[in-house]
């Protein structure tokens, strides 16, 4: 499904401000990656080079999604692709409302895969219903998007988009970062509800505790912009327990070497 | 003088950016160039106007010629144009028929009909506004009868300026320029010496008008010319929404404009003024377009109110500030505006509220959006009389940019004296953020929707206020004017 190939990413305009120094990874469908590594390591680096937000610059490599090239699309048309990134932090829109939004959305890219538009009725329905289950106050969803909703009310706001978008691959960017244990555990049912052979994730986090909830297939170790390690759900627990100083150290030995 | 001969020209207002260009070969019967007593003459005498306006319209071009004498051509706005020749412009010209005109809408410029459909005018609308023969836009032209029969049956009087100068003219005479004296400012004393025609409407006591005013008639309004003159009175308790202009084209032959526009609501009436002025901008060099310097001023008596709303999107210079004179105790006067500035284009406009009446409040919603080169300025004046008693007043005005080459500025003016007044005053200056594009283009939408949806979500708090079938039009305007100003 995604394939990514030696992906070095720089920050547009700024010299020496590498971050991603040559990524490989294979995500296959129906996978569940969980990309873990310490502060600053270029997880959200990765999670917004990879639906092309124009501040990075991919500088070498390659990102295959169904076995086509998407570095030259933009952001709208790696959406149109299946593609959606659930940020760490969503931008407050004044004035517009989550549910004029997300039909505009989902019509967008229905335009763009030559699919019907979905009625207006038929949105409304299906909006309520998701509104219901990710468990969104529905005075919030009334309101702009995103103005005034407390961090744990835009996560599970961009659930709600999730839900509604279907996307054949999410990523997840430290969705887990200020929620609660209540949120953190409906963001999750949310993810596992949606798992399918068809549907891929990428959970870029932290902590382990996220991996508590949504059990990944495979967990990849980020560290200054490498991945240092790969394993089972397994390797999640052991940074858990030992952090990441063991990795850490080795980079630095390795940039001293 | 009045048997001057009339001359020809051909003129094209049209420019290669502007959406609706369309040329505009409209032959016309004119004056001579120039302005005189004659040209006054001459245009009464054409409009067969009685002795009392004919005074009126001399007083005003006596009063005029003074200020022009002294230099008195306002100076203060934050806009920059070349001087204009008041003896190089055509003060008088009458549609010549409609031989010229398209048939039928087959023969209307496609790109026309497109946009149009863009900001998704009623097809009944369409042939009208692109300026086909009346006989031929057979529907408008019936439901446009029924409705008339529908308010004459209310008393409520609906007609163009020169038709109510002649079947009423007491009204007439009673109010005009009791809001806008000619001696008010250059362009209203201009405008009172020469206006060409606008619209007329009065309500009578306790009644509700049923419709929106304009929502037929705005398609009989073209060649109303480019002084144009409107004077609505809402008698007691009674209730209007009047809707002026609208997002397709008008057929604009000529550069300066100098409209003006008086509202009286007496004791318990309500008037609802909605603009939306989409004129010729100029091209995106910043050659030609309107100059559009307007004085509209509305009167609330004892309990009235009057609420204005404008979407500004065209014109190269906009000079205007709806106001509402607070006279009676207990009015409300409204002021919601978005003024949008691209590429050459400049906006001076706001409001003044002036509060004499006890309990007054006045609300202001004011949202510039700057982008290209434009430049957009606030500016807005609060008063509170001594007499005012607990008057009450609520700014908002914020700014929004697009690009950095492009400028916003806020001047508010607030005189307060009475002490038991109370005045907020907001204002904020934003831009479109790269976080907020990327945020819906992540979505989906494409750059061009993505900052559609931003600036019209923006602008939300004003288009609210126009009545419901032109919030759309309004929003789609705001789109269509923005394009290219993008990506």
């Amino acid at each position: 499904m995604l394939e990514i190939n030696n992906l070095h990413a720089s920050v547009v305009d700024i010299e020496d401000s590498q971050i991603l120094n040559g990524i490989d990874l294979k995500i296959g469908k129906g996978e569940v990656h969980a990309i873990m590594g310490p502060n600053g390591s270029g997880k959200s680096t990765l999670a917004n080079v990879l639906m092309g937000r124009p501040d990075y610059e991919v500088t070498d490599g390659d990102v295959t999604f169904d076995n086509e090239s998407i570095l030259e699309l933009r952001a709208d048309q790696r959406a149109h692709l299946g593609m959606f990134l659930a940020f760490q932090y969503p931008a407050e829109i004044p004035g517009v409302r989550p549910w004029q939004f997300l039909k505009a959305a989902l019509d967008s890219k229905a335009e763009a895969r030559g699919e019907e538009k979905m009625s207006v009725r038929n949105f409304s329905k299906l909006f309520d219903e998701k509104v219901e289950a990710v468990g969104i106050n529905p005075t919030l969803v009334k309101r702009s998007l995103n103005e005034g909703f407390s961090g744990g009310e835009k996560k599970r706001n961009e659930m709600l988009q999730l839900e509604v978008l279907q996307p054949s691959l999410a990523i997840l960017d430290e969705t887990d970062s200020g929620l609660d244990v209540d949120a953190l555990r409906i963001v999750a049912e949310g993810v596992n509800s949606m798992r399918s052979p068809e549907r891929s994730f990428i959970v870029v986090t932290h902590y382990q505790r996220l991996l508590n909830y949504i059990e990944p297939d495979v967990v990849h170790i980020l560290v200054k912009g490498k991945i240092v390690k790969t394993g089972g759900p397994e390797l999640a627990l052991e940074v858990e327990k030992d952090g990441y100083k063991e990795y850490l150290d080795a980079a630095a030995a390795g940039a001293n070497a | 003088m009045t048997n001057q001969n009339t001359i020809s020209r051909e003129s094209d207002l049209s420019g290669g950016e502007y959406k609706w260009g369309f040329v505009t070969d409209v032959e016309t019967d004119l004056a001579p160039k120039g302005l005189s007593e004659d040209i006054v003459r001459l245009i009464s005498a054409k409009k067969e106007e009685p002795e009392w306006l004919l005074d009126y319209r001399l007083k005003a071009y006596a009063h005029w010629v003074e200020l022009e004498k002294n230099d008195a051509e306002p100076t203060w706005a934050m806009i920059d144009y070349p001087g204009i020749d008041y003896q190089d412009i055509y003060y008088y010209a009458a549609p010549k028929g409609t031989n010229e005109a398209p048939k039928s809408l087959d023969d209307v410029d496609p790109e026309m009909l497109e946009t149009f459909e863009k900001l998704g005018i009623p097809l009944q609308e369409r042939a009208a506004l692109a300026g086909v023969a009346v006989d031929a836009v057979f529907d408008s032209v019936s439901v446009a009868t029924t409705m008339e029969k529908q308010l004459g049956e209310l008393g409520i009087i609906f007609c163009s300026f020169s038709e109510a100068v002649k079947k009423h003219p007491e009204l007439i005479k009673k109010y005009l320029g009791s809001i806008v004296p000619y001696t008010d400012n250059f362009f209203a004393a201009l405008n009172a010496a020469v206006f060409s025609d606008g619209s007329f409407a009065y309500i009578p006591p306790g009644v509700k008008c049923p419709i929106e005013l304009m929502t037929y008639f705005r398609i009989n309004t073209e060649g109303s010319g480019q002084f144009e003159r409107t004077l609505i009175v809402a008698d007691k308790g009674s209730y209007v929404s009047y809707l002026e202009g609208c997002t397709a084209p008008f057929r604009k032959t000529s550069q300066l404009h100098a409209a003006t526009v008086e509202l009286v609501a007496l004791d318990d009436a309500e008037i609802k003024y909605s603009t939306i002025q989409n004129w010729f901008p100029g091209t995106k060099e910043g050659e030609g377009g309107v100059y559009n310097f307007v004085t509209k001023r509305g009167r609330a008596d004892k309990n009235a109110k009057i609420s204005w709303t404008q979407v500004e999107t065209g014109s190269a210079i906009t000079w205007k500030y709806p106001s509402v004179i607070l006279k009676g105790d207990n009015s409300v006067g409204e002021f919601f505006s978005v003024a949008l500035a691209n590429n050459h284009q400049q906006a001076d406009t706001g409001t003044k509220m002036i509060h004499i009446g006890k309990n007054t409040k006045s609300t202001i919603v004011s949202k510039g959006i700057s982008a290209g080169k434009g430049n957009n300025t606030y500016r807005g004046q609060v008063q509170i009389m001594p007499g005012a008693e607990n008057a009450v007043n609520h700014t908002q005005c914020d700014s929004l940019l697009v690009g950095d080459e492009c400028g916003a500025h806020t001047v508010p003016y607030i005189e307060v004296r009475n002490p038991t007044a109370r005045l907020e005053h907001e204002a904020s200056t934003s831009k479109v953020s790269d976080d907020q594009l990327f945020y819906l283009m992540a979505r989906g939408l494409s750059e061009e929707e993505a900052h559609h949806m931003i600036i019209t979500g923006w602008s939300r708090d004003v288009i609210k206020e126009l009545p419901f079938e032109f919030a759309l039009e309004a929003s789609q305007l705001l789109k269509v004017s923005l394009e290219g100003a993008v990506g």
